[in-house]
């Protein structure tokens, strides 16, 4: 539906994306990760038609953004950053506006600005100027500039920067709510959103894709991915013969000390290659009658990841 | 390639934002307080003895001078200042007609502070027996004027998001195509340049065109230059728009 072919943009001497591709399909829901500066708003923008490739290709539902910009802007539903809006309009004399510029007219127009007004929970301030609305309306109101026409391409430049934790919630879940019919693309730093919402990440970092995943499989890259904590009610006299067993199990590359009391033992063993050593320690801890305070598998983080990817 | 809808819509939007902010009505009570002054005092409307609005019209590329660019300053300025050129530009739209939708809105606007100067027209029929085609001839040079210069005014404004140097850089570029046309520079000129450079310099100039619509002969040639001055700015505007649209 949406292909991205080696995009790169230029502002003088400096490359802000430098080469950057990829493909989604109907139904999945794309989280930008990356620092700031990273090129996620100059990629967008070049998606949307509004900055000009220095190079590559943008195809939306078959259509080029050079040769058939109008054919692909009528596809895409765009939220920029921060939501512009005029500000000496209404949210509903904004609405008409787009809806008019959607080529909507009359009854189906009139329905077109209902329904999303419902969609966004815009009731209570229609009248009153955009210019003196909170951060949060003003969100809501580029949020449903961008789907007042239902569009088959959903793109959002941190669409819930700003908001807070309950607004936060109400976006997710609008944007949940529209996952399964659109291809939707929002950008974020906002880690957990990504766990949220998204079905896929891709990780930016200077212009270049540098991940590309499904969130858990992201997360699966994190350097603590898998590592087990494990309390044992113990001897302390115990401990060295104790880590011994635990460092001889297939895969167990590392072993951390994290306390190492009378009766407290607490350990972190750190896999080969992330992969899954639970069952091993259990069984062991099981066949030497260990009594177990407290046995754990980590989960990586995005945050891990993110962090060791793009510094 | 031009959708005359889309064209359209954007002009009711941009006409209704006159009015919805005090632009519209500090514009038009400015014009009309000032060509009054300029009709009553400098133009000696009552001395003259005549009845006619030559006074009043004389005065107008003056008033443009300052009040056109305080109009078009905020036409693409302030879209890029609030960020909404991104959302416009990403609308389906093409620029051209973005370009075409604002200006005319502007042109119609102006149009409208024009006609409100109609007790003007009053006052003079109520005086004596003017000839009002020479007024009617009058008030179309007026306003085709108007267009000039806010067709200057909507391309320096794609330029840049400072509204204030916006201001300025259609000032200098209006009162060159002003002057262009006065006695004092032509005789400065044709003291010693070609009489084809003297006349090409003068047919450059509103005032010239102005004059002669205003004198009540419409010529084609008039309004074929004010048609395609307005059409090249506008151009020009587009052109500035699709290369730089990001900063
Ligand atoms: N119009 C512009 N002119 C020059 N540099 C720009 C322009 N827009 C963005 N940049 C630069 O390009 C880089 C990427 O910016 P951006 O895409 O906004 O990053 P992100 O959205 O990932 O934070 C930044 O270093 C930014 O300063
Ligand atoms: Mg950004």
């Amino acid at each position: 539906m949406v292909e991205i072919e080696n995009l790169k943009k230029r502002f003088g001497p400096f490359t802000a994306v430098q080469d950057v591709s990829f493909e989604v399909k109907k139904g999945e829901v794309l989280g930008f990760l990356g620092p700031n500066g990273a090129g996620k708003s100059t990629t967008m923008k070049m998606i949307t038609g509004f900055l000009t490739p220095t190079a590559g290709r943008v195809n939306v539902a078959g259509f080029d953004i050079e040769t058939e910009p109008q054919e692909v802007k009528r596809r895409i539903g765009y939220l920029p950053e921060g939501a512009p809006a005029y500000p000496d309009m209404t949210p509903l004399e904004f609405l008409d506006f787009i809806a008019q510029i959607r080529g909507y007219q009359g009854k189906e127009k009139q329905q077109r600005i209902d329904k999303t007004i419902e969609q966004i929970n815009l009731q209570s301030v229609l009248n009153q100027s955009i210019e003196t609305l909170s951060k949060g309306f003003k969100r809501r109101v580029g949020l449903a500039q961008a789907i007042l026409h239902d569009p088959e391409v959903l793109i959002m430049d941190e669409p819930t920067d700003g908001l807070d934790p309950n607004q936060k919630h109400e976006v997710r879940s609008l944007i949940q709510s529209m996952a399964a019919e659109k291809v939707i693309i929002l950008s974020t730093h906002i880690l957990e959103e990504v766990d949220a919402v998204c079905s896929r990440a891709i990780i930016i970092a200077n212009g270049r894709v540098v991940a590309d995943g499904t969130p858990e499989n992201l997360e699966a890259r994190a350097p603590l991915h898998n590592a087990v904590t494990l309390t044992l009610n113990a001897e302390q006299s115990q401990a060295a013969s104790i880590r011994q067993q635990l460092l001889s199990l297939k895969d167990v590359k590392k072993l951390e000390k994290l306390e190492e009391s009378d009766n407290n033992l607490r350990y972190r063993l750190v896999p080969e290659r992330r992969c899954s050593i639970i069952s091993e320690v259990s069984k062991l801890s099981h066949a030497q009658n260990w009594s177990v305070a407290e046995l754990h598998v980590a989960k990586g983080r995005l945050d891990d990841v993110f962090r060791q990817i793009t510094t | 390639m031009l959708d005359t809808y889309n064209i359209g819509v954007l002009f009711k939007r941009e006409l209704n934002s006159y009015f919805a902010t005090p632009i519209a009505y500090v514009f038009i009570v400015i014009f009309l307080f000032l060509s009054g002054i300029f009709t009553f005092y400098l133009g000696n409307f009552f001395a003259n003895g005549q009845a006619d609005l030559r006074a009043f019209f004389t005065y107008h590329p003056w008033l443009y001078l300052f009040l056109i660019p305080a109009l078009s300053m905020r036409l693409w300025a302030e879209e890029r200042k609030t960020g909404t050129i991104e959302l416009l530009l990403t609308l389906p739209i093409s620029v051209i007609e973005a370009v075409l939708g604002k200006f005319l809105a502007a042109w119609v606007f102006t149009g409208i502070a024009l006609l409100l100067t109609f007790p003007m027209w009053i006052t003079v029929n109520y005086l004596g027996s003017p000839d009002n085609s020479v007024i009617f001839s009058g008030y179309l040079g007026s306003w085709l004027m108007a267009g000039g210069f806010l067709a200057i005014g909507s391309c320096v404004s794609a330029m840049t998001k400072n509204q204030v140097v916006a201001f300025v850089i259609t000032a200098v570029v209006s009162l060159l195509f002003i002057l262009s046309g006065l006695p004092m520079v032509l005789d400065f000129f044709s003291g010693w340049a070609p009489q084809l450079l003297v006349n090409a310099i003068s047919s450059f100039s509103f005032l010239s065109h102005f004059n002669a619509i205003t004198k009540g002969v419409i010529d084609l040639r008039d309004l074929v230059y004010f048609l395609s001055l307005i059409a090249f700015w506008l151009f020009a505007a587009t052109l500035i728009i699709e290369t730089k649209k990001a900063d």
